[in-house]
């Protein structure tokens, strides 16, 4: 009786719903589909990038629930009910989250590409409440590379913002 | 991504039955490698069975005095886990040497014991490679070697396997508790991954259809003398040359007990028994550090590309243990190695 059950799931598609930066989202999606191309093609948000497409290099970080993963390396099936947050809903250009300002500031990066990631991973990495040091914010961000190579002023914007007391005080 | 129809488990029983009873069926939970290799045509399933609503992310303390781990625990929330950092040191520590964070956060404990092999080969499609496609051949054997096996390998396979929080639960002596078809069993971690012989498409000893459900840490053991020392071509985010794990009890300056387990050398974590008992009753000294480490070497074999990886993996098990013996292991964020 349960193996019927399971047999006689459809194949093509699956319907899921997904808040997106606040927004409930009702979607039809083929199991093929990552939750990375579901965002940038069917959303049309576009900030959260597709750099390696294998995980190996950030680009395309999001928060799912509150964590930080590789967005290209999700099923968006496997999402059904999550909560996403893409950059497009961590600040506006008329009001910037402090990471972003920090960002600025700090001249932490050059093309850009990789930013979005980056600001994603740090905003994880934060409420996760793990790093207390430059080291380990290195450590702890390995996982989004930057060909520009401004490691040195991202460690910098994180750090500067992880400093202030109200970060301080939501981290502990 | 070739299609491939999907299926959500209510319960175990539910994804066992389906992929049991389909063999072109594969459970998919964190899917950081799953997912990758899908991409690549490397694995082609016909459906995938999501195990991950299924209620395995609990860490349960055991009736012997260990840790029972639910297979859907992510590697970032075991490696963070209080009773983990504080009776278990040494698994944190791996687990923390390996990956990056957002990976971490969504790999699961079951999938890190069964992720593929990084070779080179395995992953391009476009070569010959026994464990892709049984009988085709092994093109590592003669190509870029760098980071392949040194130890068991065999005529059809020089293959690793990659994990890094597997060498610690090799050298722990953990257990994998099993579900599938013909009901549960539990297999003692040093029988979970094999050795390629001339089946290398295997890399462990699950049948289709099985699942693993936890693994259980043994009571508490080496919470002051243990490290994680990886060694690879960067400094975070890669895959191991030669890991090693290293657990030692010592009374005074002389060592009782001792496990050494290596990664990135083998199909499966290294450890070598007769290696470890040359230790016990032995004094911490360079020598019997050495003698130790020409024993879990015995054998080792390169390949050209990976020939360096013999002495690389004796020097890493001397000095491995030397920051065992006094109390200071590899801290994973500040890579100096003393």
């Amino acid at each position: 009786m349960e193996l019927d059950r399971l047999a006689a799931a459809e194949p093509n598609p699956v319907s899921i719903a997904l808040t997106v930066n606040g927004v409930e989202r009702r979607l039809d999606v083929p199991p093929t589909v990552t939750l990375l191309d579901l965002l940038r093609e069917r959303l049309d948000l576009t900030g959260a990038k597709k750099g390696c497409d294998q995980g190996q290099c950030g680009a395309c970080t999001v928060l799912v629930n509150g964590r930080r993963v590789n967005a290209c390396l999700q099923l968006a099936v496997m999402n059904d009910g999550a909560e996403i947050t893409t950059i497009e809903g961590v600040g506006q250009p008329d009001a910037l989250h402090p990471l972003q300002e920090a960002f600025i500031a700090h001249d932490a990066f050059q093309c850009g590409y990789c930013t979005p990631g980056q600001i994603c991973s740090a905003l994880g990495m934060m409420s996760e409440g793990h790093a207390k040091t430059a080291a380990e914010i290195r450590e702890l961000m390995s996982g989004n590379l930057c060909r520009c190579g401004a490691y040195g002023n991202i460690v910098d914007a994180i750090e500067d913002v992880m400093g202030r007391s109200a970060f301080k005080e939501a981290a502990e | 991504m070739m299609n491939f129809s999907y299926t959500r488990a209510e319960t175990v029983a539910d994804a066992i039955a389906a992929v049991a009873a389909d063999p072109g069926a594969r459970f998919i939970a964190g899917g950081t490698n799953l997912v990758d290799l899908m991409k690549y045509d490397v694995m082609k399933p016909e459906r995938l069975v999501d195990i991950t609503r299924l209620p395995l992310r609990e860490i349960e303390a055991t009736d012997a005095g260990g840790l029972r781990i639910g297979a859907l625990v992510p590697n970032s929330d075991l490696a963070y886990d209080a009773r983990i950092q504080r009776d278990y040191p040494l698994l944190a520590s791996a687990i923390l040497a390996g990956a990056s964070a957002q990976l971490r956060n969504a790999a699961t404990t079951g999938g890190n014991l069964l992720q593929r092999t990084r070779c080179y080969y395995f992953y391009d499609v476009a070569t010959p490679c026994n464990k892709r496609e049984p009988g085709s051949g092994c093109a590592a054997k003669t190509g870029v070697n760098r980071v392949n096996a040194i130890l068991g390998t065999s005529e059809a396979c020089i293959a690793t396997h990659p994990s890094d929080m597997c060498v610690a639960l090799a050298a722990l002596e953990a257990s994998v508790h099993v579900e599938g078809p013909n009901g549960p069993r539990v297999v003692p971690f040093a029988e979970f991954h094999r050795l390629p012989g001339d089946a290398p498409q295997n890399d462990n000893t699950l049948a289709h259809g099985e699942m693993v459900v936890a693994v259980e840490l043994p009571a508490p053991r080496f919470g002051r003398n243990h490290t994680y020392l990886k060694l690879r071509d960067r400094l975070s985010y890669a895959f191991a040359l030669v890991s090693v794990a290293a657990a030692l009890d010592m009374d005074g300056d002389v060592i009782v007990d001792a496990r050494i387990a290596l990664g990135g050398v083998a199909h499966k974590p290294w450890r070598v028994t007769d290696s470890e008992a040359l230790l016990k009753g032995k004094p911490a000294t360079p020598d019997s550090f050495g003698a130790a480490a020409d024993a879990i070497l015995s054998g080792a074999t390169g390949y050209g590309g990976n020939d360096f990886k013999i002495e690389l993996a004796r020097r890493a098990v001397v000095r491995a243990l030397a920051q065992a013996v006094a109390g200071e292991p590899q801290v994973q964020s500040d890579k100096s190695v003393n």
